[in-house]
């Protein structure tokens, strides 16, 4: 029968429709669509059922009501007589806020640990090893505890508190520092930021014209540290000084005035940076290594000091290897901020379960989840691609 | 006639020379890796500053200091805190991991039936590791028990409820015990469900890569432990009324669900690095589509990938423990939940109970990156390209 079926098949140059792969491509994507349709159709019958039978109305109406729990740490002014979407919007703020911090201080300390690993120093490659290997190899949230309960808690009472230079305290209720008080003609101050900028930035054109053209070169660096530091210094004195620091005050039971840092976030935003900066210094050492050290050599040989060496040959070529995975490790520090819930900051994943037990809106608040998540990671990826174009190799 | 006066020819070699006294030893080392310059010394002497500040109180901490034995709160406790320790003495309280130990490891799985857990373990360890050495033979059949035959015995011993076994319900079990159950699950179903969905996002049918595509990206974009809240509150409402969803089984979907995914993705790399003209030969050899993938393309692409599945097994290990945010017990679940027990409640059993969890999940994530970086050199066939 086969061998008849193929004879027959060379003989008119025609395969059987069975056995062609367009026809078979269709039939199997027909059979997948009709077998998703109808899996989505069964949940979306079951969940509407579900949803009668426990009186819960479906819709994002529930954004508008009443939210009846209070907030500590937020950003925006916030009431528990706030709106539920209100508080949606406090929870992303605090997201925001802890997952920028994370990346800010996961990147240097990663940076630096990256480079320690590859240090001629024995004893400091030996440290830097055993950091990252630590950090690599327990749960993220295991270290949100353990600076949560294990440190922070053990912290002194507020009658005790650590003191720290320059007005700062650390107790159990979390790490106060001066509040900066702007006066009148403070806005002066600002215009002369951006001035200074303005100018530091047509210094640096102007400087790379003239090394282009004569070979020359301008100290970019020591002037535009001079300008940005000294014209705003300026501008604040001819102001008359108007800045004035509200320094916490310790009181009978507790310290007034002042930012405070809740324990909440400190732990979660020191422990996020801890663990992120061992996966960035592994990709840093990669990246570094990746960059053969003929280039280095070649460098030296040009006449290049190890300094310079670093800052234009290696650095740049070792980005370009460095910034694909240093992308998803900071979308990965975002992603572990919903962790806050086991500690109870109020980020937008322990809000959203605040308001998801008050109202039973169990879809509306998952699709705020992933909307949101979804969102900041594309946001965070289009910003790291156009990083990464700009970094890239120019082939000419 | 002028002779050839060869009047010295040397037919040993010289003894080499020793190196100077500057070159080797001790103090060349000493100069070389720690005081090779001016920042370098800096640097050390910083280093030595930093390890004094830290090593010592730590190992007081943890050993000489630390409370060993005990029956209660107030081996560990200070005077003031109602304890026998004298003011001011902090150490680890080993009497409270000691005392819980069992607890940490099987939850509240009743006393008499432990011996099942221990079988099941016991099974594991033993279809494991004859797995791992690479030299016994039978790699199919042991496969095969592991993955398939295990589980289902291993389900019914737990689970119980058959052949006189009492049956133990689902929120009694916790500690290690979940731990490894939702790993070894999530493990063993996110490497099939990756590579087919890897396989789905390659494909050159429309609808296939799209619905892999989209189902990839939106799990990757979300945090684990919306993906379980999902799981532990949207899964109830999909299925029709009354249908009764176990809460560890829940979690085990959102585990799994959440690492294949990761996992497609890692696959996705290897099948990338295949080069076309493998897909070629086994085409015009004649392979159908599953033979191709099967015999020719996964093998390799898998192959090239080992380092970063392995890593993703490490970091699927580290995920299970946001299962004790949506309320199961797991190691880190139970050892936060004895913080509080009023029989140990001191200022020291947190900070010793996080320090036993994190040398139990460090032993078990080392070892699996010690055990990869073996398997990496061992496979590595010179392909490299």
């Amino acid at each position: 029968m086969a061998s008849q079926d193929t004879l027959r098949a060379v003989d008119t140059g025609k395969v059987s429709p069975l056995y062609d792969p367009k026809v078979r491509g269709i039939f199997f994507q027909g059979l997948l669509f009709v077998v998703l349709v109808g899996f989505i159709y069964w949940i979306i019958g079951n969940t509407v059922d579900n949803l009668e039978r426990a009186h819960i109305a479906s819709g994002f109406g529930f954004l508008n009501r009443r939210a009846g729990f209070d907030v500590s740490d937020a950003l925006i002014p916030f009431t528990s007589d706030s709106t539920i979407g209100r508080s949606l919007v406090v929870g992303i703020l605090n997201t925001l806020l802890v997952s920028v911090m994370g990346i800010v201080t996961a990147s240097i300390l990663g940076f630096l640990v990256g480079i320690g690993r590859l240090s001629t120093n024995w004893l400091i490659r030996k440290i830097c090893m055993v950091y990252v290997e630590i950090f690599r190899n327990i749960p993220v949230l295991l270290v949100i505890f353990f600076w949560y309960v294990g440190v922070l808690s053990v912290l002194p009472q507020p009658r005790q508190s650590i003191h720290f230079p320059l007005g700062m305290f650390l107790n159990s209720r979390g790490f106060y520092f001066p509040r900066f008080v702007w006066g009148e003609h403070a806005w002066l101050v600002g215009v002369a930021l951006v001035i200074a900028i303005a100018l530091a930035v047509f210094v640096k054109v102007k400087a790379t014209q003239r090394q282009m053209a004569t070979g020359q070169q301008f100290p970019v660096l020591w002037t535009s540290v001079a300008l940005i530091v000294g014209l705003p210094a300026l501008a604040f004195l001819l102001a008359g000084l108007p800045l004035s620091f509200e320094v916490p005050k310790l009181s009978t039971f507790n310290l007034n005035g002042g930012v405070q840092v809740k324990p909440e976030l400190l732990s979660l935003y020191l422990s996020l940076s801890f663990y992120t900066a061992a996966f960035i210094a592994e990709i840093v050492r990669a990246g570094i290594m990746g960059v053969p050290h003929g280039q280095s050599e070649a460098s030296y040989a040009l006449g290049l000091r190890p300094g310079t060496t670093l800052r234009l040959v290696v650095v740049p070529q070792a980005l370009r290897i460095i910034i694909p995975p240093l992308t998803s490790q900071y979308l990965n520090l975002m992603k572990n901020s919903s962790l806050a819930v086991a500690i109870g900051y109020a980020d937008l994943v322990a809000i959203g379960g605040t308001v998801l037990n008050q109202t039973g809106q169990a879809i509306e608040i998952v699709a705020i989840w992933m909307a949101v998540y979804l969102g900041l990671s594309l946001l965070v990826s289009i910003f790291m691609n156009w990083f990464n174009a700009k970094m890239a190799l120019v082939e000419r | 006639m002028q002779e050839h006066d060869l009047s010295f020819v040397r037919t040993e070699m010289a003894i080499a020379e020793a190196p100077p006294r500057s070159a080797q030893g001790t103090g060349h080392w000493l100069r070389t890796n720690l005081f090779s310059s001016v920042t370098d010394s800096v640097l050390t002497i910083v280093g030595v500053v930093v390890l004094i500040l830290i090593i010592p109180p730590l190992v007081d901490w943890l050993f000489l200091s630390a409370q060993w034995t005990g029956t209660d709160r107030t081996f560990c406790a200070t005077t003031v805190q109602g304890g026998i320790r004298p003011d001011g003495w902090s150490g680890a309280c080993w009497a409270f991991v000691g005392d819980k130990l069992q607890q940490f490891i099987y939850g509240r799985y009743p006393f008499s039936e432990r011996w099942r857990v221990d079988l099941v373990a016991a099974l594991f360890v033993v279809l494991l590791v004859p797995l791992l050495i690479p030299k016994v033979p039978r790699k199919g059949l042991n496969a095969l028990l592991l993955f398939i035959i295990f589980p289902i015995v291993a389900f019914f011993l737990l689970l119980g409820g058959w052949f006189g076994l009492p049956h133990v319900e689902t929120p009694l079990w916790g500690g290690m015990m979940i731990t490894l159950i939702v790993s070894f699950v999530g493990i063993s179903a996110s490497l099939p469900c990756g590579i087919i969905l890897a396989l789905g996002r390659r494909s050159r049918l429309p609808v296939v890569k799209t619905v892999c595509v989209a189902f990839i990206e939106l799990i990757r974009g979300v945090p684990l432990i919306t993906v379980l809240f999902m799981a532990s509150v949207m899964l109830p409402l999909f299925l029709p009324a009354g249908t009764y969803f176990d809460k560890l089984l829940r979690a085990i979907v959102g585990v799994a669900i959440f690492a294949s995914a990761y996992m497609a993705e890692v696959i996705r790399g290897g099948l990338q690095a295949i080069p076309k003209g493998q897909f070629e030969g086994a085409d015009s050899l004649g392979l159908t589509y599953t033979q191709k993938m099967r015999l020719v393309i996964l093998p390799q692409a898998i192959k090239l990938v080992i380092p970063g599945i392995v890593s993703e097994f490490i970091g699927l290990f580290k995920d299970t423990t946001l299962v004790s945010i949506i309320g199961m017990f797991d190691l880190l679940g139970s050892v936060q939940q004895n913080f509080h027990d009023a029989t140990w409640a001191t200022a020291q059993t947190p900070m010793t109970g996080l320090v036993f969890a994190g040398f139990i999940y460090f032993v078990f994530c080392a070892g699996m990156s010690r055990y990869s970086m073996f398997m990496e050199r061992r496979l590595d066939t010179g392909h490299k390209r």
